[in-house]
């Protein structure tokens, strides 16, 4: 089923904002985190090209899932590496080993208790960073205060991100009638906060 | 004796002519020819700004328009008996008797003669590409092999590549590598995309005897076929964008939607099914587009 040109229209303006992140956004940022980036909104902005072309449908697909754990979890790491030198390797370990656990879960047969709770686990602490860390850079003075809203930016994204993956796994915390209309403007929104904050937020 | 008034007979004409561009318009198919219009521009735009060059970037898009159409028109006018076989084509200006055959033939020449003598005139090496882009496609892909052999998608490729080579030539004034990075990135996207059409539209092209790879060769051929050109293309243009001097985040940009062009290609292989081809049909338009878009920001 297609979006309503409104839920259309947002999706071009996300995939844009995601597009000059990838660009634009990160110049001069060191590779590990320019890397972590560019596969976080690279990721959005495929999948938001995706979500255009072929409609509501695609949300069934198995790898939505997969895609959804990579997003907040790259991002993270970029964060992190930029932000918590101390927590580098161990996060991008654990980075690994979540979307690894997250990926096998999905693709061998697993107990749902266990699908569940490794999505829980690394959605939890994916998002957690992401809301957490751009909001204690910012008042420790570390970052302008404008990085902040990438803090609010990845609240939404860690709750959208859950939504969808709970609704894929059949385990709907909101139903789907309710998650799906507005998507398209959650997804705006959260791009559209991460562009802002790193694009004013950062020297 | 009454007097017409020249009011009426000026409207009149103005009626009929709009009512023959509306005829004529379909045939142009006005969306090919501004993706192909895009990568002639694109072309010359990854050697020249065209802030600077207005005069000649205008001739470029005037003279590859023409051009382009000018094939397009032939192209319909000599498939009118196939496109009237299938339910895809058989409303087409040239088979609902809407423009006569003649009609077509006269449009279609005269087009291409202004399009291919306004380029010779520009310069005479772009007029050479944009004329063997034409004789590409009308003579060798459509009235020789295009009946013949499913092979003959290659050579509409290779017809499909000729307008940003073209665009290349007249900007550094020579064929270079990178020009033929860019025309082969084009060749090999082209099959991406009429091999996922020829998938969808399969019975349509069997009703018209078409040989396509579908029909001749299988459907798990086609899609190997697809993902090996897809990579091609992918390839082609990072190899193309790193040698114009693309900055390093737009290379990353271009990197990251061939990514998904690949995980598309990857897909159609591995999971085929219907929404995923007509997926990977689409995105491999929007690619080119966004690539060549990406090309052109780059230089201006």
């Amino acid at each position: 089923m297609k979006w309503p040109a409104r839920d259309r229209f947002a999706l071009v303006l996300m995939c844009v904002f995601a597009a000059y992140q990838v660009s634009v956004g990160t110049e001069g940022y060191a590779a590990i985190p320019t890397a972590a980036y560019t596969v976080g909104f690279g990721v959005l902005l495929v999948a938001g090209l995706l979500l255009i072309i072929l409609g509501r449908e695609v949300l069934d697909a198995a790898a939505v899932v997969i895609l959804s754990t990579i997003i907040p979890l790259s991002i993270s790491v970029g964060l992190v590496w930029q932000f918590m030198e101390q927590a580098r390797v161990p996060h991008a370990v654990f980075a690994t080993l979540g979307l690894l656990a997250v990926v096998l879960t999905r693709s061998v047969p697993t107990a749902e208790r266990l699908q569940v709770l490794t999505l829980a686990i690394v959605h939890g602490v994916a998002g957690t960073i992401i809301f957490l860390l751009p909001l204690a850079m910012s008042a420790g003075g570390r970052a302008g205060p404008g990085f902040a809203i990438v803090g609010i930016g990845g609240a939404l994204m860690g709750a959208g991100g859950l939504l969808l993956a709970f609704a894929r796994l059949g385990k709907p915390i909101l139903p789907r009638s309710t998650v799906l209309p507005a998507l398209p403007g959650l997804l705006l929104i959260t791009t559209a906060l991460f562009v802002a904050g790193f694009r004013f937020g950062l020297p | 004796m009454v007097a017409i008034p020249a009011r009426s007979i000026t409207s009149r004409s103005a009626a009929k002519l709009k009512e023959r561009f509306g005829a004529y318009w379909p045939l142009v198919k006005g969306l090919q020819t501004g993706l192909l219009l895009a990568t002639g521009l694109a072309g010359y735009m990854s050697a020249r700004c065209p802030i600077f060059n207005l005069g000649t970037i205008s001739a470029l898009a005037g003279s590859l328009f023409l051009a382009i159409s000018g094939s397009t028109v032939l192209n319909m006018w000599w498939d009118r008996d196939i496109d009237a076989r299938m339910a895809r084509t058989k409303k087409r200006p040239t088979t609902s008797g809407l423009v006569g055959a003649r009609e077509a033939l006269r449009l279609g020449l005269v087009l291409s003669v202004l399009g291919v003598g306004w380029s010779v005139g520009v310069d005479p090496l772009y007029g050479l590409v944009v004329f063997a882009g034409l004789f590409f496609d009308v003579v060798v892909y459509s009235m020789w092999l295009k009946r013949r052999t499913a092979w003959s998608i290659v050579w509409g490729g290779v017809a499909g590549a000729m307008p940003i080579l073209a665009g290349r030539v007249l900007g550094v004034g020579r064929f270079d590598w990178i020009g033929l990075a860019l025309a082969l990135g084009v060749l090999f996207w082209i099959p991406t995309h009429t091999l996922t059409f020829s998938m969808k539209y399969a019975k349509d092209y069997a009703s018209a005897a078409i040989p396509t790879f579908p029909s001749t060769s299988g459907l798990a051929y086609t899609r190997r076929m697809i993902a090996i050109s897809s990579v091609a293309a992918a390839l082609m243009m990072v190899a193309a964008g790193y040698g114009i001097g693309m900055a390093w985040g737009f290379l990353r940009l271009l990197g990251v939607l061939s990514a998904g062009l690949l995980a598309l290609a990857l897909a159609i292989t591995f999971r085929p099914t219907e929404r995923v081809n007509f997926g990977l049909f689409k995105y491999a338009s929007v690619y080119m587009l966004a690539a060549m878009i990406l090309v052109m920001i780059e230089v201006a």
